[in-house]
């Protein structure tokens, strides 16, 4: 299976502040009635741009000024919680192809990679300054670059890290582990004789 | 020598190492639900793939089932849709579906071990974070996504890398009115909601080894709230007791064999740690949060703490919290009136539990106006706290005794809450919007505290409702 060779991603940015944004917050249980993804983008945040909505003032995800963004910064911690990952699909279904963050949650993390979507980490004074940027010129082009790893707006550079393993992954067009795991399937069942609990099946 | 259970479960479940130095580490058990399964079924009709080991998948119904009226079709047609689909994936593979018909669904995470498929040395992912609940037996078991349900499917393995190991000792002795569900909380506030990234927790220490299997399952059960994705505990007398006899437990002589393998997978005494955290058990009170994620707690007897006073980093999320919550920084949680009381989930829906509030409930009443709500784990849980009376000590106290499932955990079924109602709760998230409305707030504590705060009406300390000395 040849996946795309995902080194760069570029696009318009927003900034969706807090730390600890969890799996309930980007998308709420009651929309994971489904057996499909489709459909999950518009549901993205949902909750919270209602909240937003209610008091006069949009989320970012629905202030006009960065519709069409598909760089989305964060605080530490993001995507904890559930393991849905609904989450990671409401955002790169809503348009997101990059999330950059101080921190990751590790299984929100491990499905983002899963569907070729980076998240990166930056420092959250970096963060913060992108973030002044784009507020001051929502149209500002990004471009995150794996291969040199930093982030580019405008005329200046930030470094940021993404662990060893995801990059390579992402870089090398391997991000989808299934044709990998495919390959071993005889391994895989050498490995299990040697288990009593699983070579009584 | 020198290993830790998590260093000999990966050496015995590694399959090979991958390009990227991931390992493709084998899968021995996975468990399905109807959330997070029919998308990876999808996936594999796409890719023209085959279930690989049927057998060794185990499927039940638990986060969308109604706990009253369970007639089918559902009332809610996405639920049905949900419900409909897993039986026939499961039906379609030749999985074994532990249906509402077969007296056996429930929760996934307690369903696997109250069945007995839930075994020490074993892997065990499921897509559902609170997998790590399994680790109580001295498993390796993951949370894992539906790409990742799609890949156990299909090839029985996943792509993973080895957490680190903290050792977390629990020493001494629990004070009375102290449980198992406050020791976790308690850890999730000194070690942070992401001071578990990267690592498996391994806990042990008198206090551990003191619980029963099913306080272990508490414990665990939280460990992704701490950001650790995988949590153990090693096997012991206690583990094979409570495995003893179940329908998928080995017998006769597998069984000897299995126990002696058992106990060899057990960290070794000078096992090597990344990292070591003790705790003393004497200093532990009866916790409960205060804001939107698990490491917002406090002590029953402490006050909502001011926003400035938390380390600056926190800050932010603290206001946010407070902002939600409705509280006062300065003034004691104690007192907050309360509006649902739920007791259940796959932290504390089990039968120990249940015993334990029944054994105070008996002749109290739930204050009126609280709505109180018990939701036993699984159906096996109920029949047994149904033929012990249990259930109607709770019904005659004022409680409304439900049929299984996830219920007002996250409200993916009709149990939510509604509007800005607080919720004593037992279950394991209090994110905003997580029991189902976005403006309900969740308070989580021991079931027993969920029980005093059921019978006063207000946040309180289960040890003078109900005169614990």
């Amino acid at each position: 299976m040849a996946l795309e060779k995902i080194t760069q991603v570029g696009g318009r940015g927003v900034y969706v502040p807090g730390d600890d944004l969890d799996t309930d917050r980007i998308i709420p249980a009651r929309f994971m009635k489904c057996i499909t993804f489709d459909g999950l983008g518009e549901f993205a945040f949902y909750d919270a741009r209602a909240f937003a909505k209610a008091e006069g003032h949009p989320h970012p995800l629905d202030d006009q000024r960065f519709t069409g963004a598909s760089i989305l910064f964060s605080g530490s911690n993001f995507g904890c919680g559930s393991s849905r990952e609904h989450a990671p699909q409401a955002l790169y279904r809503f348009g997101i192809r990059a999330i950059i963050a101080e921190s990751f949650a590790e299984i929100f993390f491990g499905n983002s990679i899963t569907l070729g979507m980076p998240c990166v980490v930056m420092s959250g004074e970096d963060i913060r300054s992108v973030a002044k940027l784009i507020e001051s010129d929502p149209a500002a082009i990004l471009t995150l670059d794996l291969t040199e790893k930093k982030l580019s707006i405008a005329d200046m550079d930030f470094p940021l890290t993404i662990a060893a393993h995801a990059h390579e992954a992402l870089v090398t067009g391997k991000w989808d582990a299934i044709a990998d795991l495919l390959e071993g399937l005889d391994a895989v069942r050498t490995r299990a004789a040697t288990l009593p609990y699983m070579a009584a099946n | 020598m020198s290993q830790t259970l998590l260093d000999k479960v990966w050496a015995t479940h590694t399959v090979r190492i991958l390009p990227n130095g991931a390992t493709q580490l084998l899968v021995g058990t996975h468990l399905i639900h109807e959330v997070t399964s029919p998308q990876a079924f999808g996936m594999l009709r796409d890719l023209n793939l085959k279930v690989l080991y049927p057998s060794r998948t185990f499927a039940t119904v638990d986060h969308i089932v109604p706990t009253d009226e369970r007639a089918e079709p559902f009332s809610d047609d996405l639920a049905d849709a949900m419900i409909k689909a897993l039986r026939s994936n499961c039906a379609e593979n030749g999985i074994t579906f532990f249906d509402l018909p077969s007296g056996k669904q429930g929760i996934v995470h307690i369903v696997g071990p109250e069945q007995g498929i839930t075994q020490p040395g074993t892997t065990i992912a499921c897509g559902d974070s609170h997998t790590s609940t399994h680790g109580a037996f001295g498993a390796i078991a993951f949370g894992i996504g539906t790409s990742q349900v799609r890949d156990v499917l299909a090839t029985q393995t996943m792509a993973i890398h080895k957490p680190k190991v903290r050792r977390i000792n629990v020493a001494g002795k629990l004070n009375l009115g102290v449980y198992a569900k406050d020791v976790i909380l308690h850890i999730i506030r000194k070690l942070g909601v992401n001071g578990g990234l990267g690592y498996a927790y391994e806990y042990g220490g008198p206090t551990f080894d003191a619980f029963t299997q099913e306080e272990r399952m508490t414990v665990c059960n939280m460990s992704i709230e701490g950001g650790a994705r995988v949590g153990y505990v090693n096997p012991d007398e206690t583990t094979f007791e409570y495995l003893k006899g179940r329908p998928y437990s080995p017998k006769g002589a597998d069984w000897d064999a299995a126990v002696i393998r058992w106990k060899a997978t057990a960290s070794d005494a000078d096992a090597h740690y990344d990292d070591v955290v003790t705790f003393d058990a004497a200093d532990i009170a009866p916790t409960v949060t205060w804001g939107i994620n698990p490491g917002q707690a406090i002590f029953i007897n402490e006050n909502v703490p001011f926003p400035s006073e938390v380390p600056e980093k926190d800050r932010a999320t603290a206001e946010e919290a407070i902002a939600h919550m409705l509280l006062k920084p300065g003034a004691p949680i104690k007192g907050t009136k309360v509006d649902v009381a739920f007791l259940g989930s796959c932290t504390n829906g089990r039968l120990s539990d249940l015993q334990e509030v029944a054994r105070y409930m008996k002749g109290r009443k739930v204050k009126s106006g609280v709505k109180a709500i018990v939701v036993p784990g699984s159906q096996g849980v109920a029949s047994v706290a149904e033929s012990m009376g249990l259930a109607e000590i709770f019904r005659e106290a004022g409680f409304e005794w439900r049929g299984a499932g996830c219920s007002m955990c996250l409200g993916m079924n009709p149990d939510k809450l509604v509007g800005g109602q607080l919720c004593a709760s037992s279950s394991n998230r209090n994110f905003k919007g997580r029991q189902g409305s976005p403006t309900g707030r969740t308070v989580l504590m021991s079931p027993l505290m969920v029980a005093a705060a059921a019978v006063s009406g207000e946040i309180s300390d289960a040890r003078e409702v109900f005169d614990i000395r």
